[in-house]
């Protein structure tokens, strides 16, 4: 017997696109025929498109997953990291047995619990109690095994005061709180976490990371984990494996699988349009332009570090707006903030209508060789956000010193360069 | 290949053809039982008048019927008392078609959850089967109490022991709109074009059933479409109740057989192609 966990053989799982209506019957009656009375391979398998969102796919099919294999030791935590599409949920979906795969078969030891999203199959009628037990139940508990735990899982969520009161009445933090508290008690061999830590306070945060590290370490459990928090990912696991297009582009230890991940990340090959994060109603941006570019990676050059902001939009009231501009890390490390709005302590008026900001910012010379994330906001000052940006990655070519060295942000030099 | 080893589980992807789960149904009994809880509970949640709707809606159709079918139209009740011949047949065909109309609904009314997390699908038709048993004993007792009250006042109603076949009876509906149910739930999840059509055939059905007539008078007035009613399973079901517990009614075990054959036919047929489809419906939904 292996200590292997979970294996992933040749999976794939092919995806229809478009809508299903009138037309589709004589299209499954064919493929039906194809298959079942003339007992031929089916023809749509072979074919399907590369799972990629920005482009336009050529087949009606297409793969989410394609020749997935992966060996999952006993007691491993791995984090699976990936875009918005690269078919990372649809391999947990997979594992949790919420659909079936095309090709392939999945083998697995042991019971596995999927916190694909929590709070599943809460009642918001039914008190915390009820639904301690009505989850855990279909996470497949036993009465009894409940009962067991339920002292435990409610001081773990922290929700005594609230436990028989409807989940209705509970914050969106508490019901997460308790949905994680029920899956993390729920003894499976195998625990799937998809994003879960997204909400939740930081005390609780930092309380589930310890959780799944002591499920893991102590309870010799395994555990898959998906999330864009490279740092929980870092903090939590021990190996990785990037997930591009359907299939596993890299597979080692997690801090390699991050950085090499975050690399290739850093091209804004959408346009920036695409980076808005947030947008009221009563604003709509049309272009954004930065250093005469409206998309791909924003570079300086000369150790210049100058950005020239253009955006246009238009507004649907009339407002006070100001401009915002945040400096991170690749790993939401803020590192420098600009405001003009405050630091002046003025906003511009805007009428109804067409409007166009314009903003030149002149960053400090000494800051050092990176690739670094900028946030933009459009802002009222000190009450609210009408627009902001997220995500555009700049990459800043360094300060060289008179020796001729030029420091890197990552390799420890940090943010700038003091004179 | 795999050496072989200890797997529990292997996903692959198509099933056996003939596989009824039932193992795992039984291993996941107690999440049945929180969903029939659930059910119950949740359905007088935040009203006024609480359990008492179990009531009221049998209570009103009775009272409709009687001045419809039994005033207006002057259809005879094979000399039943008219209250209890509608609360009987309102009391079992309620049963049935609501059963019926929320099961065949699972896939779409579950999707949610389904698309979550994984436990035995068939869990979910199930406790609504259960749960509307549960709603049905309830509204039986308003049914004994009216009966209770028709014995009292001296009126001829003449029990006799086919009433212990009420459990057979109930057996037969609840395999019928279970069956019926995934069966049809099964099929609506790509194409939802039946789910038009169930409501409205589920009405028309009742009129094939000797709901608000008794049997005899369809034999007497319209010989020729006998087999139609004949062959509607829940036709003996109806008649053996009311042979049973008010003595009057067209008994024959042959079509008390047919009907439970039947239900069970339908049943199992059912759940093969539900576990069939369970499967792969996340995909199509």
């Amino acid at each position: 017997m292996s200590d292997i966990a979970i294996k992933f053989e040749n999976i794939s799982k092919q995806y229809r696109l478009g809508k299903i209506g009138t037309g589709t019957l004589s299209h499954d009656l064919k493929r039906w025929w194809t298959v079942n009375v003339r007992g031929k391979e089916d023809p749509y398998i072979k074919i399907g498109s590369v799972n990629d969102r920005s482009i336009r796919a050529e087949s009606e099919y297409v793969w989410a997953l394609k020749d997935i294999n992966l060996e999952v030791k006993q007691g491993e935590v791995l984090g699976i990291i990936g875009k918005n599409g690269a078919g990372k949920s649809t391999l947990l979906k997979l594992l949790s047995r919420v659909t079936t795969p095309t090709t392939g078969r999945i083998l697995s030891k042991g019971r596995i619990a999927s916190l694909l999203e929590v709070g599943t199959g809460f009642h918001p009628e039914m008190t915390g109690r009820e639904n301690i037990y009505m989850n855990g139940s279909i996470m497949g508990m036993t009465k009894a095994e409940i009962t067991r735990k339920f002292d435990e899982i409610v001081d773990f969520a922290g929700v005594a005061k609230y436990i028989d009161t409807p989940v209705k009445r509970f914050s969106s933090g508490m019901t997460v709180r308790l949905g994680f508290a029920i899956a993390a008690h729920l003894e499976p061999e195998i625990l799937v976490v998809d994003e879960v830590l997204a909400v939740g306070d930081a005390e609780f945060q930092q309380k589930a990371i310890g959780k799944m590290q002591d499920v893991s370490q102590s309870g010799g459990r395994t555990v898959l984990f998906v999330s864009h928090n490279m740092s929980s990912l870092k903090s939590l696991c021990k190996k990785g494996i990037i997930l591009k297009n359907g299939t596993i582009s890299y597979s080692g230890d997690i801090s390699s699988a991050v950085t090499l991940y975050l690399q290739n990340e850093t091209t804004n090959a959408l346009n920036y349009i695409n980076n808005i994060a947030y947008q009221a109603s009563y604003i709509r941006l049309k272009t954004i332009t930065i250093n005469n570019k409206q998309a791909g990676s924003v570079k300086f050059k000369d150790h210049k570090n100058i950005i020239e902001i253009e955006i246009d939009g238009e507004l649907f009231i009339e407002t006070k707006m100001a401009f915002e501009l945040r400096l991170l890390d690749k790993l939401n490390m803020p590192l420098a903030f600009y405001s003009p709005g405050h630091f002046y302590g003025k906003a511009k008026d805007f009428n109804v209508g067409d409007f166009h900001v314009e903003e030149k910012i002149f960053l400090p010379e000494e800051i050092n060789r990176g690739t670094y994330k900028l946030d933009l906001f459009l802002t009222l000052p000190g009450s609210t956000y009408h627009v902001s940006i997220k995500d555009i990655y700049i990459d800043i070519e360094g300060f060289p010193t008179k020796t001729g060295w030029v420091f890197d942000y990552e390799k420890g030099a940090g943010f700038i360069l003091i004179k | 290949m795999t050496p072989p080893e200890d797997w529990t589980l292997i996903i692959e992807p198509k099933g056996k053809l003939l596989s009824l789960n039932l193992k795992e149904i039984w291993r996941y009994k107690d999440l049945l039982e929180m969903y029939i809880k659930r059910d119950i509970v949740t359905f007088y949640k935040q009203t006024i008048l609480g359990p008492l709707w179990f009531f009221i809606q049998p209570i009103f159709t009775t009272i409709v019927f009687m001045f419809v079918f039994g005033g207006l139209a002057g259809i005879p009740t094979d000399g039943i008392p008219q209250a209890l011949f509608y609360l009987s047949g309102i009391t079992l065909w309620n049963y049935f078609s609501e059963t019926l109309t929320k099961t065949s609904d699972t896939f779409l009314q579950n999707q949610a959850i389904f698309g979550k997390v994984y436990f035995p699908r068939l869990i979910a038709p199930l406790s609504i089967t259960l749960t509307g048993l549960v709603k049905m004993f309830i509204q039986f007792s308003l049914f004994g109490i009216v009966y209770i009250w028709f014995v009292i006042k001296g009126i001829d109603v003449r029990p006799n022991s086919y009433a212990l076949l009420f459990p057979v009876l109930l057996f037969i509906l609840a395999n019928l709109s279970l069956g019926f149910g995934i069966i049809i739930s099964s099929m609506t999840t790509k194409y939802r074009d039946l789910k038009f059509l169930i409501t409205f055939a589920i009405q028309l059905w009742m009129y094939a059933t000797p709901v608000i007539y008794p049997l005899s008078v369809m034999k007497g007035s319209y010989e020729k479409y006998m087999w139609l009613i004949q062959a509607n399973p829940i036709t003996a079901v109806m008649e053996t109740f009311k042979y049973g517990f008010l003595g009057q009614g067209s008994f024959t075990w042959l079509s008390l057989g047919y009907s439970l054959l039947f239900s069970i036919v339908i049943l199992f047929f059912g759940i093969i192609l539900f576990n069939k489809i369970e499967r792969s419906v996340m995909d199509v939904i």
